[in-house]
């Protein structure tokens, strides 16, 4: 093998699908069809994936930390509900793509506020125009019905062919496919040389730049599409729950996907997704067992977490896995040798 | 002659201190120039002038001949102005085939794909595997950097200079806290850098100094002391008494 190739091999590497990732998506799809009395909680768990996915690819890749995601998922949600309401684009595929580029003129405007200061300032900054677009939403509610939200939305048939039904099967495949059909575009994007540049802007964005990086330009553009991602959430939220109300710009919700990365992990796209599974299962469990503090169970599993995996923090779900591996197969399937030894 | 890279009367304060003062400075085309002077004459800060991340209060920079005071960092290193750092400045998390594959994506204008993936263009594989046999990095291509060995995380921070391909590199002490048996490796590199490449060394290493470099320039207090061959600036009794007690210039 030519060095030429081999780098080429080696550049490919995390690129290529891994037997763990087919698994895990056929696992997603086979909950589908063995818990048909769960659909609702499941979607519910989908929508939030594809959020906290998002927010991956912006804190995950380029390292922009954000407290006000929840901006492009309720103008996302706004945007689908109205769309609905009066019958502006009734066919929810296309809904749904109106809405998230609705977000994503939004992320493109705020992403020049974003991308200028430290993390401190993107904190505040995205956690005021969310705040901002809440009062907002409520100041207008001739338009958002305000406090009581939008209501009486009816959603057409999907592709005009698949009604959605009231167990929400329609709406959990629905969503499958959405969050499926995104994620293979996000996985292709990372591992772009764009993606990868987004990485290097993360580890060091002096360097990146003197290399001849545009660290801004790419920043806007992660930004952008992250919005895009989190408006698509957003409106999968209206459109299978036919309701939009005040809370989908709600602080709560955009530190609720902050604890969600922490638990699944950053940087490898399945983090908001096994994220997502993670922190419901436990919102479930601890809600049934002490429905008033549940919030103290999630939080004492946070800490430690953060304590436990402080090393190996951004991808600790792996960590496990990667221990059996080991045992199994040997050091050599886990960690990549180099050619010149095999 | 032409001139490479050039600066008229820069000027640079950090509030009532002028850190640069009025500094003019020629490097030919295809010089092996040093830019000396004992610790806080304002070597560093030249550099990221000339480089884009500070921008001077007055003066110009001029890089062949074109104006490039007011271009922002990235667009420097386009044009064919690349520096490499005193500290390193790597990516902790990426391997050096990634690193270097990425600054030679950017150079061939393909930074900005992101649908087509990485190691998919056989002329941008073909450059990372000579430039990383060229640094003795191919054992170490798939490793996190931030694993490395300082001497190889040195060749690395010089590979990735290299890999914007420049005509005017800017050498931050490139041998800095190499450990003395990793040493000649650095060395040989930087000796071996193509002739029509210009060098600008920033050093503090008198004997790298003085067998790299062709004409050297004496930076004391942010402004030029004296400029001329090697001999000229050895003999040089104002350098001579700058360096005393600090270093004595030995050749």
């Amino acid at each position: 093998m030519s060095a030429s190739s081999d780098v080429g091999h080696h550049a490919q590497r995390q690129a290529r699908w891994h037997y763990g990732e087919v698994a895990f998506w056929l696992i997603v799809l086979a909950c589908g069809f063995a818990f048909p009395t769960r659909y609702l909680i499941m979607t519910d768990i989908l929508r939030l994936a594809l959020f906290a996915m998002s927010l991956d690819l912006i804190l995950g890749y380029a390292g922009i930390v954000s407290l006000g995601h929840a901006a492009f998922f309720g103008v996302g949600a706004y945007a689908a509900g109205l769309l609905a309401l009066h019958g502006i684009v009734n066919e929810p595929v296309l809904a749904l793509i109106v809405a998230g580029l609705a977000a994503m003129v939004l992320g493109f405007a705020t992403s020049f506020l974003v991308i200028r200061g430290v993390d401190l300032t993107r904190l505040m900054v995205t956690l005021g125009i969310a705040l901002l677009l809440e009062a907002l939403a409520e100041r207008f509610s001739n338009i958002t019905g305000g406090t009581d939200g939008l209501q009486g939305i009816e959603m057409q048939p999907i592709l005009g062919a698949i009604p959605f039904d009231m167990f929400g099967k329609a709406g959990f495949f629905y969503s499958l496919s959405v969050l499926f059909l995104l994620f293979l575009f996000a996985r292709r994007v990372v591992h772009s040389p764009f993606g990868l540049s987004l990485r290097a802007i993360k580890n060091n964005p002096l360097r990146a730049a003197a290399i001849g990086i545009p660290v801004n330009r790419r920043l806007i553009a992660i930004y952008t599409l992250a919005a895009f991602y989190a408006g698509v959430a957003g409106a999968l939220f209206t459109q299978t729950t036919a309701i939009a109300s005040l809370d989908v710009f709600a602080f709560e919700r955009s530190a609720d996907l902050m604890l969600v990365l922490v638990i699944g992990g950053t940087g490898y796209l399945y983090g908001g997704l096994i994220g997502a599974v993670i922190f419901r299962m436990l919102q479930e469990v601890f809600s049934t067992i002490t429905p008033q503090y549940w919030q103290f169970w999630i939080g004492l599993v946070l800490v430690v977490i953060v304590l436990v995996g402080r090393q190996r923090l951004h991808r600790w779900v792996l960590y496990v896995p990667n221990l059996v591996i080991k045992q199994i197969a040997g050091r050599k399937a886990v960690v990549a040798v180099p050619e010149s030894e095999t | 002659m032409t001139i490479a890279l050039e600066t008229q009367n820069l000027e640079k304060q950090f509030g009532g201190l002028r850190v640069t003062r009025d500094l003019s400075l020629k490097i030919e085309q295809g010089a092996r120039h040093a830019l000396i002077g004992p610790n806080g004459a304002g070597k560093t800060t030249v550099i990221n002038q000339l480089t884009g991340v500070l921008k001077p209060n007055s003066g110009r920079i001029l890089l062949e001949g074109q104006d490039i005071t007011d271009l922002p960092v990235h667009k420097r290193v386009l044009r064919g102005l690349s520096r490499t750092f005193q500290i390193n400045q790597l990516y902790p998390d990426l391997t050096p085939l990634e690193t270097i594959g990425l600054a030679v994506s950017e150079r061939l204008g393909h930074g900005g794909d992101w649908w087509r993936r990485m190691g998919t263009r056989s002329d941008v594989n073909g450059e990372i595997a000579d430039l990383l046999a060229r640094f003795h990095l191919l054992d170490a291509m798939n490793e996190q950097t931030v694993t490395l060995p300082y001497g190889k995380q040195r060749l690395l921070e010089i590979a990735v200079a290299i890999a914007a391909k420049p005509r005017v590199l800017l050498l931050d002490e490139p041998a800095a806290g190499v450990p003395e048996s990793e040493r000649h490796d650095i060395l040989s590199v930087v000796g071996s850098l193509p002739r029509d490449v210009t060098v600008l060394l920033i050093e503090h290493d008198m004997d790298l100094v003085f067998s790299f470099a062709d004409r050297i320039s004496v930076l004391v207090s942010g402004g030029l002391l004296t400029e001329g061959p090697p001999e000229q600036v050895a003999r040089d009794p104002q350098v001579k008494a700058v360096y005393l007690g600090e270093e004595a210039v030995n050749v």
